[in-house]
């Protein structure tokens, strides 16, 4: 086998594959429409990490994501679709900065709770949706559906209420200073602070000029988590048993109901901290009006479904994603190319990934071709061609 | 009182109307075996394409038209990867709904000069003329042409479903393919046409938003009409008739929060938005477990498998 064909018909194949068609789909639409591809492609990689700056935003940007696509691969994993992580996402956001502005304690107390009322919020949407799949039998995609939108009202009925309303604005009230997860926090701001990170110009960039926080490496943790649970315990082996064989799984006393609750009970929790982490981690720290979804949730399920539903891949997915939607913004910028190229390309990439039989495809070209080439070494040598085998 | 009752039918056949060929792209689509979430995706495309080919030729028919080709040629996408590629059905349809805004967004920013929504298009006319009915207490029932069109292709679709053999064809494929197989039942033709109908459908479903009720393409224009119109689909049983009504009990609960949002009602606004959602769960939940999906729905066939 040679090492092309060894690659083909490894595990990572497919998604190289479809990022290497991805880009190759955005070039032909870009220079259909008159624009240079090569031009913009790199607009886009130095959008994403011609700077420090730029790439302190691109982790910013992968830590929601890199969430919400753990939550959704975790889902699938179980045999759920999580369609709701966008408004588990949301819910996390509103319920979060409602503790943040209603609680002041220390910090190492107000952290953990914004953070907690984050999960809580999702982890109950998702339960919600769980509860009605098991005990009602309706589908969990309809009433995902209803609930983002549920979420996403309720979101900004808190924005507009009197208590959280902050005057003359579209948003809510800030949380409190203490419920901040910036790195070097209010120290980087204090006349200390400033006068170190002067001395380290590249550090100053990074961490004073962006709101460089712990939630990509929180993020990172949860997937590692996730990953050991779904693969080592017995908890793991019994929601995956429910999602690959709902009977079989009731034969051998796993209830299923449970599991089913369970399961979008994580994940919604998972969702809902990525809309806290959001909140503590970058400004303005607090939810504002919504116009339209975030769509958090639904960058959720490309980063998912690149990864093949593994929680490990989705954090090189989420980064993936990330840089191409945050440098996509300077592709518009510079090249004057409509941003939306970008939502092209992710499509494209998602939709190449849901096709299983392209890369073992390529291989059996790329073996064929060998053998070919390897016949014709044989016969230039004056040896006979061997009998093909059949 | 009575003006306000005909207000309401006014209101919730204007905006059952998108919901209905959405739907019902989802009933045949899924009849057939191909679950597809691209819907929304397809809208969009429909509503973008309308809006721009009616602005160009003057003729909104042109744009209904363009539209329904248009989703067309998306819901092809979605027919290689899931009929050809037996790709997985749900990842493909997200893919879509991802592809499609952004495809709708990069060709009207290119078509006008990065504009996010085209400038006003003509519209399709109403069933009674611009003025009929004007001044009575019925000016609220001269409905678009759209609302009509939709009841119609209810009706063709349950007549093809249920009454032709094409129909039986297509949900004997959706039932068990393996077995229309046998009986010389080509699964993949039969797929492909479903799936590119669904996507016409879909595409008429965008263009009766933004030639019918609005007059130009916006970026939220259609904001998850397509995903209700798969929640009406599974809460319509997969029949055309049954995603027809929750279509209108849909366009009903909106039309509530509209009416009652211009009241006196204490409820705050965005609470009352969460109606037509709310409504939906609470309606599953007294429908329990009562609909059932077509058995092969989302299940690639690969001739030959067992």
């Amino acid at each position: 086998m040679s090492k092309l064909e060894k690659f083909l018909r490894g595990r990572f194949a497919a998604a190289v594959v479809a990022v290497l068609v991805g880009f190759a789909i955005s070039a032909i639409v870009l220079a259909a429409a008159g624009y240079n591809p090569i031009g913009s492609f790199a607009a886009l990689f130095n959008g994403a990490f011609g700077r420090p700056k730029y790439i302190a935003n691109v982790i910013i940007k992968a830590t929601p994501i890199l969430l919400t696509g753990v939550s959704v691969a975790f889902a699938f994993k179980t045999g759920l679709f999580n369609i709701g992580a966008e408004g588990q996402y949301i819910l996390g956001t509103t319920l979060a900065t409602i503790v943040g502005v209603k609680l002041n304690l220390p910090m190492p107390l107000q952290v953990p709770i914004v953070l907690a009322s984050g999960i809580i919020g999702g982890a109950a949407l998702g339960a919600f949706v769980g509860w009605l799949k098991a005990h009602f039998g309706i589908h969990e995609v309809i009433t995902s559906i209803m609930c983002n939108w549920i979420a996403f009202y309720l979101c900004n009925f808190v924005v507009m209420s009197d208590a959280f309303h902050k005057p003359n604005s579209t948003s809510a009230l800030q949380v409190n200073g203490s419920s901040y997860t910036m790195i070097l926090g209010n120290w980087k701001k204090s006349p200390d602070g400033k006068a170190f990170l002067k001395g380290i110009p590249w550090l100053r960039e990074i961490v004073a000029k962006t709101d460089l926080n712990y939630g990509f490496i929180i993020a990172v943790i949860v997937a590692i988590l996730i990953s050991v649970v779904l693969t080592r315990t017995k908890l793991g082996y019994e929601l995956r048993a429910v999602g690959f064989n709902r009977d079989a799984a009731r034969f051998s006393g796993i209830s299923v109901e449970r599991n089913i609750v369970l399961s979008m009970l994580i994940a919604g929790a998972i969702s809902g901290l990525a809309g806290a982490l959001t909140i503590t981690g970058i400004s303005p720290h607090t939810i504002t009006l919504l116009a339209a979804m975030e769509s958090y949730g639904f960058n959720g399920m490309s980063v998912a479904f690149i990864a093949a539903c593994s929680p490990l891949g989705c954090i090189p997915a989420s980064i993936l994603f990330a840089s191409l939607i945050y440098g996509g913004m300077s592709v518009q910028q510079v090249m004057g190319a409509p941003s939306d190229i970008i939502n092209i390309m992710i499509g494209t990439i998602v939709f190449f990934t849901a096709l299983p039989g392209v890369t073992p495809m390529l291989a059996d070209m790329v073996a064929k071709k060998r053998k070919e080439q390897e016949s014709i070494k044989v016969s230039k040598d004056g040896t006979p061609l061997p009998e093909k085998e059949v | 009182m009575f003006a306000n009752l005909i207000l309401l039918i006014g209101i919730t056949l204007m905006y059952s109307t998108p919901l209905i060929f959405g739907a019902l792209g989802g009933v045949i689509s899924e009849r057939s075996g191909v679950t597809n979430i691209g819907i929304e995706g397809m809208m969009v495309i429909g509503a973008v394409a309308a809006a721009t080919a009616s602005y160009f030729t003057g003729n909104p028919w042109i744009g209904f038209l363009a539209a329904g080709a248009c989703g067309a040629l998306v819901a092809l996408l979605h027919a290689v990867a899931s009929v050809s590629f037996a790709a997985d059905q749900t990842i493909s349809g997200v893919a879509i709904n991802m592809l499609a805004p952004g495809l709708a967004l990069f060709a009207c920013r290119r078509f006008f000069d990065g504009a996010a929504m085209t400038p006003i298009a003509p519209k399709l006319p109403k069933i009674l003329g611009e003025s009929g009915l004007a001044g009575t207490a019925f000016a609220n029932l001269n409905v678009n042409v759209t609302t009509v069109l939709a009841l119609v292709f209810t009706v063709i679709m349950w007549f093809v479903l249920y009454k032709t053999k094409w129909g039986l064809r297509v949900r004997a494929v959706g039932e068990h393919p393996a077995a229309a197989d046998t009986l010389g039942i080509d699964v993949y033709k039969v797929r492909y046409c479903c799936v590119i109908l669904s996507g016409m459908l879909a595409g008429f479903g965008g263009a009766s938003m933004t030639i019918a009720i609005i007059a130009q393409f916006t970026q939220t224009a259609i904001s998850g009409h397509g995903f209700i119109a798969m929640a009406a689909v599974i809460f319509g049983k997969w029949t055309p008739f049954g995603a027809y009504g929750a279509c209108l009990l849909f366009g009903f609960t909106q039309a509530l929060v509209i009416m009652l949002g211009g009241g006196d009602f204490v409820v705050p606004s965005q609470i009352l938005s969460m109606l037509p959602y709310a409504m939906t769960i609470i309606v599953l939940i007294l429908f329990v477990g009562r609909s059932v999906a077509p058995k092969a729905d989302g299940v690639p066939y690969v001739k030959g498998s067992r």
